[in-house]
């Protein structure tokens, strides 16, 4: 009863190859600007989704991907599904190449790749029964001709996926059913294929705690029972650990650490991972919320920071990680926030004048002040003296004033690359061997 | 569910049953104002529908009968007990042709939408889904003529095939009026189809592997073809004024073809100045009455189904006295 | 124990359907007192959100309300709804889930602000009201030199910090949050508890957190009450009651709990109850592993287990008032699969 995989079995070797390979993808998105913009042949901006990720699936494992909003994880999976085209770089799954297929070249690996979504109620077309929604991917690939034979088989993927009797299902419609149900059938849909590969996109953020555990423990008996393998794309890293073998941490379009879960969790590396986890709320009274988290929040994607992405909130930051003149206007705007209603703020936002000159990032930075150019050089040696730790100021290589301006040159910011430390490979420059931190 | 597997009825047949009913649901629970609209509207739009249904058999003369038994009638007659209506300066009996006149208007009227519809949901299906410079083009084009009148649209229309090989008549009249609405079925499912686009079960069926064909069918056309109905009603109550406007300025029916509410209208503007009031009067009321029939059904729809208005009417709310839970229901 | 700042006694919201009517709240009463954090916590649907709204009178279309809502004293829904708007703001405050939708988009950050303040002081001038608000921004991260952008120039978790300070601007006694921070990412999410669980420190306002997050509950609250089908089930101050749940929901809503240090994966079988019709006796018997006959046949009464706890279970009596027989386990089908969320 169930349809032929199409896939032939794995050769044997000496060691696997892995399902899924992925190297240096790159997903663009050309933002459409003002109509002036468009009229000048200007593009307004390029936001870099996936910024040349590399990794590999194995064959049978679960890999996480995990990130917050703007990290690129979606996009990402939406790529390997063929949902989006790939700007750059290669995907390939069990040898064949993904990328440059068009629309009817995917239609066949559609059976082998599957997805599983998001929303529960947004997944399912309002306008079909369950027996359609579930059965429609037999019609579309012509699997089963007779309806007798794709009702059967539809009883039967819905019952593996429990719900049971799965005849009373048929001729429901999404909206007589709960989240959870909704979430089973879109499942369902997934698996009746028999598929290699499933991606699942955060399968059950939008679903009660008490009814997750019982999707995550379908998934699992799934895994087990036909083989699959999964892409778990996740921003809640506490179900990632229960489910992935392996993990990758993304941020703003790059992977910044990926490895085996268990290494991450114990002893995470990059200082995104780290204060991913701490900033976890933990169900345990005697803990308090963190005070120590990263400031900020992540950045526009359009616009990365210089160097490494992460370095405006990251509490290791140093001199290679990417300073420029945005970091400087963040100091100001948040000293001038936390002292708003004081006196003194006032004179001081007349100082420095207008911090817009700031905006366009740039390691070279110039504020025209004229006479009062001392003036500023002095307030900012005073604000460093306030604290002194505060990493911004590692990354000033020369500060000075002349007659017309201050001038500050940061140091020349560098890309972190992927490095491979114990378990782990990790991007960050605090484990680049090449680089010595003072 | 032991018949499950020997029921006959294909289960896409038994779900399009379950989906009508399920459509109708909130028309059958309308209440209130809405309700009193869709009956009313109902009521008044049926009564002319069985008028042009049953002309033949209803009417006591013909639309251009002007004697009988080799008898004239008389010019310009008072409402009697012969001709209840009047007559008109040609000696044709006015109730006669109110009611022929329905028939005219309900057909010319049912043609232009079915045809409307059938040209302008498909293309907007097609330039919502795939978008692109095909879209684009449709688009400018569709708004141009939209910031047209629909008078001036079907005048034009009207005028240039009047002169061609069709000629005049209901055919033409037709054309006309389908001109000048397809622009308005083909935005409204355009841009509903445009915001169905990005919802994630038309992405779930693109990575599913459907063709872009079955997805336009099965999982957006279900979805749009909701908002047809309420459009199409209040655009027979306006499609009945644009022809009646055409009839009056002489583009419309020809006479021998038919009776026509706006040519009669027309006719009976010289008289009005000589007292004679009721060439003018049924006509008049007579398109007054239907439109207003099909604007009730149209709103009424609109406030029953689209979800935006639609005021659900509730039980009363009783608090029971607390404590009171203690017994069974 | 001194007196409450706000107190809910007996408060019913039922929505109306064509036929009855849902009972979203149905006999809730619950305390705040001054500078207090109070989590409130539930699963979808068991109807946490229409309690805060209830406490601030803001029903939608179709909702009735019966009960008290003492305010100092005062019973906000003894008042005609004229006067009970005039508490909304200065003495009772609302911020939303969804930051990005509640901020008007065509009014700079200056007009929300100046807007908010001149309606309740009209007193102001234009000095204070532009010292304040920048004041008020400041506490919450946002700089002065934005102050005159609009709301799409700002990120989510910004636009939510502005939120907070846009409530926080009138000074109000009590902050209901429902859901602040489950559209945000868990950094930014971090950062915004810190700021509601320091309100009392800085701005002395006492703040009701809604939330499905017992993780947020357990770091920021003080005092948690549990929700389900419309009532509190179970309510004492945090850490007791985290660590001996008096209630089997909230048992096994712990359990359920999917954090760092799961080790084995539990869900609670069935699913939430309809509450146009919920089940008699106690509405969570049918899903309850410890249920007794007299569960499913008489409402628990409402017991309290020391001077700040209290419970709404049968487990834990009072006995004399059930029947012979009750306390034996209940027997029921077991529940498919079919039946589950």
């Amino acid at each position: 009863m169930r349809p032929e995989p199409v896939a032939p079995p794995p050769q044997p070797g000496p060691e696997d190859a892995p399902l899924v390979s992925v190297r240096d993808l790159k997903t663009y998105y050309s933002i459409r600007g003002s109509f002036i913009d468009r009229l000048a042949g200007r593009e307004a901006g390029i936001v870099r989704a996936v910024d040349g990720v590399s990794l590999d699936i194995r064959r049978g494992e679960v890999l996480g991907l995990v990130g917050e909003s703007g990290s690129g994880k979606t996009t990402l999976g939406r790529t390997l599904l063929g949902l989006v085209r790939a700007t750059g770089g290669s995907m390939q799954f069990e040898g064949q190449e993904l990328t440059g297929r068009s629309e009817s070249e995917w239609r066949d690996l559609r059976r082998e790749i599957q997805v599983v979504f998001q929303d529960p109620h947004a997944s399912l077309n309002p306008a079909m029964t369950i027996e359609q929604a579930v059965g429609h991917p037999l019609q579309i690939h012509r699997l089963m001709r007779s309806k007798e034979q794709i009702r059967a088989r539809v009883i039967e993927v819905l019952e593996h996926c429990g719900l049971a009797p799965g005849a009373d299902y048929l001729d429901k419609y999404p909206s007589d059913l709960s989240g959870g149900q909704k979430q089973r059938v879109v499942i369902a849909r997934a698996i009746i294929l028999n598929p290699v590969l499933l991606v699942a996109d955060e399968p059950v953020s939008m679903l009660d705690m008490s009814v997750r555990a019982k999707i995550l423990e379908l998934m699992m008996a799934l895994k087990r029972d036909l083989e699959l393998t999964y892409l778990y794309i996740t921003h809640d890293l506490a179900t990632a650990r229960f489910f992935c073998d392996r993990i990758a941490i993304m941020y703003l379009g790059k992977v910044v650490e990926i490895g085996p879960a268990e290494a991450i969790y114990a002893d995470p590396k990059h200082p995104y991972t780290q204060a991913l986890l701490h900033a976890i709320p933990e169900p345990d009274p005697e803990r308090a919320v963190p005070r120590d988290l990263p400031r900020g929040e992540v950045p526009d994607a359009a616009m990365p920071p210089l160097g490494c992405p992460f370095h405006p909130r990251c509490p290791s930051a140093f001199e290679p990680c990417g300073w420029e003149s945005r970091d400087l206007r963040e100091l100001f705007e948040s000293r001038w926030a936390l002292a708003a209603g004081e006196p003194g703020v006032e004179e001081e936002q007349a100082l420095v004048g207008d911090l817009d000159v700031l905006a366009r990032p740039s390691s070279k930075v110039r504020l025209t002040a004229g006479r009062k150019a001392p003036e500023i050089v002095g307030l900012l040696d005073r604000i460093r003296a306030e604290d002194p730790a505060e990493p911004f100021w590692r990354g000033i290589e020369r500060m000075e004033a002349d007659e017309l301006s201050v001038n500050i040159d940061f140091h020349e910011p560098h890309e972190p690359q992927l490095e491979q430390v114990g378990e782990v490979e990790v991007s960050c420059h605090l484990y680049d061997p090449t680089i010595t931190q003072a | 569910m032991a018949a499950t597997a020997a029921r006959p009825v294909s289960p896409h047949g038994r779900a399009r049953l379950i989906a009508v009913g399920r459509a109708t649901k909130p028309i059958r629970e309308a209440r209130g104002v809405a309700r009193g609209m869709l009956w009313a509207g109902a009521l008044i739009t049926l009564f002319f529908v069985l008028l042009a249904a049953f002309a033949p058999l209803i009417s006591p003369y013909d639309f251009n009968q002007y004697k009988a038994d080799g008898v004239r009638f008389a010019a310009q007659a008072h409402p009697s007990a012969a001709h209840l209506m009047g007559t008109t300066v040609l000696s044709t009996d006015v109730m006669s042709r109110v009611i022929y006149g329905a028939q005219t208007e309900l057909k010319v009227v049912a043609i232009a939408l079915v045809m409307a519809i059938a040209v302008g949901v498909p293309l907007g299906l097609l330039s919502g889904y795939f978008g692109g410079p095909l879209d684009r083009a449709l688009v400018l084009f569709m708004d141009a003529l939209f910031a047209f009148p629909y008078l001036l649209i079907a005048i034009v229309i009207a005028f240039l095939l009047s002169n061609s090989s069709i000629g005049g008549g209901i055919l033409t009249a037709a054309i006309a009026i389908t001109a000048a609405y397809v622009p308005l079925y083909f935005r409204v499912v355009r841009n509903h189809v445009v915001s169905l686009r990005e919802e994630a079960y038309v992405d779930a069926a693109r990575a599913l592997g459907a063709k872009p064909r079955t997805i336009i069918r099965k999982y957006v056309f279900f979805n749009v073809v909701q908002n047809v109905p309420p459009i199409a009603t209040l655009n027979a109550a306006d499609a009945i004024l644009l022809l009646a406007a055409l009839g009056f300025l002489g583009y419309g029916i020809q006479p021998t073809q038919g009776a026509e509410w706006g040519y009669d209208i027309n006719r009976a503007v010289s008289d009005a100045s000589s007292g004679i009031w009721w060439t003018g009067l049924f006509p008049g009321l007579a398109i007054v009455l239907l439109v207003t029939g099909l604007t009730l059904v149209g709103e009424g729809l609109n406030e029953t189904l689209n979800p935006v208005l639609r005021r659900r009417h509730f039980g009363r709310i009783e608090f029971p006295a607390l404590g009171e839970e203690q017994s069974d229901d | 124990m001194t007196e409450p700042l706000l107190s809910i006694r007996h408060l019913r919201v039922y929505y109306g359907t064509s036929g009855d009517p849902v009972r979203a709240v149905d006999d809730v009463s619950l305390d705040i007192g001054e500078r207090e954090v109070v989590g409130l916590v539930g699963e979808s649907g068991c109807g946490k959100s229409t309690l805060g709204r209830g406490i601030l009178g803001l029903l939608p279309y179709g909702a009735r309300a019966v009960g008290e809502v003492n305010l100092d004293g005062q019973n906000l829904y003894e008042l005609p709804p004229s006067a009970f708007r005039r508490f909304r703001g200065p003495q009772l405050g609302l911020i939303f889930q969804e930051p990005m939708t509640r901020l008007n988009p065509l009014m700079r950050i200056s007009e929300h602000f100046s807007e908010t303040l001149k309606q309740h002081e009209p007193k102001l001038s234009d000095g204070d009201i532009k010292r304040r608000s920048l004041e008020t921004l400041g506490r919450m991260g946002i700089p002065p030199t934005r102050y005159e952008q609009y709301p799409h120039e700002f990120s989510g978790g910004m636009r939510q910090r502005i939120m907070i300070a846009l409530a926080l601007v009138l000074r109000p006694k009590v902050l209901v949050a429902d859901e602040p921070t489950t559209s945000l990412d868990v950094i930014v999410e971090g950062q915004i508890l810190a700021l509601l669980a320091d309100l009392k420190k800085n701005f002395g306002t006492a703040l009701l957190l809604i939330t499905h997050n017992l993780g947020i509950v357990a770091e920021a609250c003080d005092r948690m009450a549990v929700m389900y089908a419309g009532k509190i089930v179970e309510e004492g101050p945090v850490r007791d009651v985290f660590r001996e749940p008096a209630h089997p929901y909230t048992r096994e809503l712990l359990r359920s709990t999917i954090s760092l240090e799961t080790k084995e994966l539990h869900s609670i079988p069935g699913s939430p109850p309809n509450l146009i019709d919920p089940p008699p006796g106690c509405r969570f018997h049918p899903r309850c592993p410890n249920a007794m006959r007299v569960c499913a046949e008489l409402v628990p009464i409402e017991q309290r287990l020391d001077e700040r706890r209290r419970v709404l279970c049968w487990l834990h009596g009072p006995e004399q008032l059930v029947p012979s027989g009750g306390e034996l386990p209940l027997e029921r089908e077991a529940i498919g699969i079919a039946d589950e969320a």
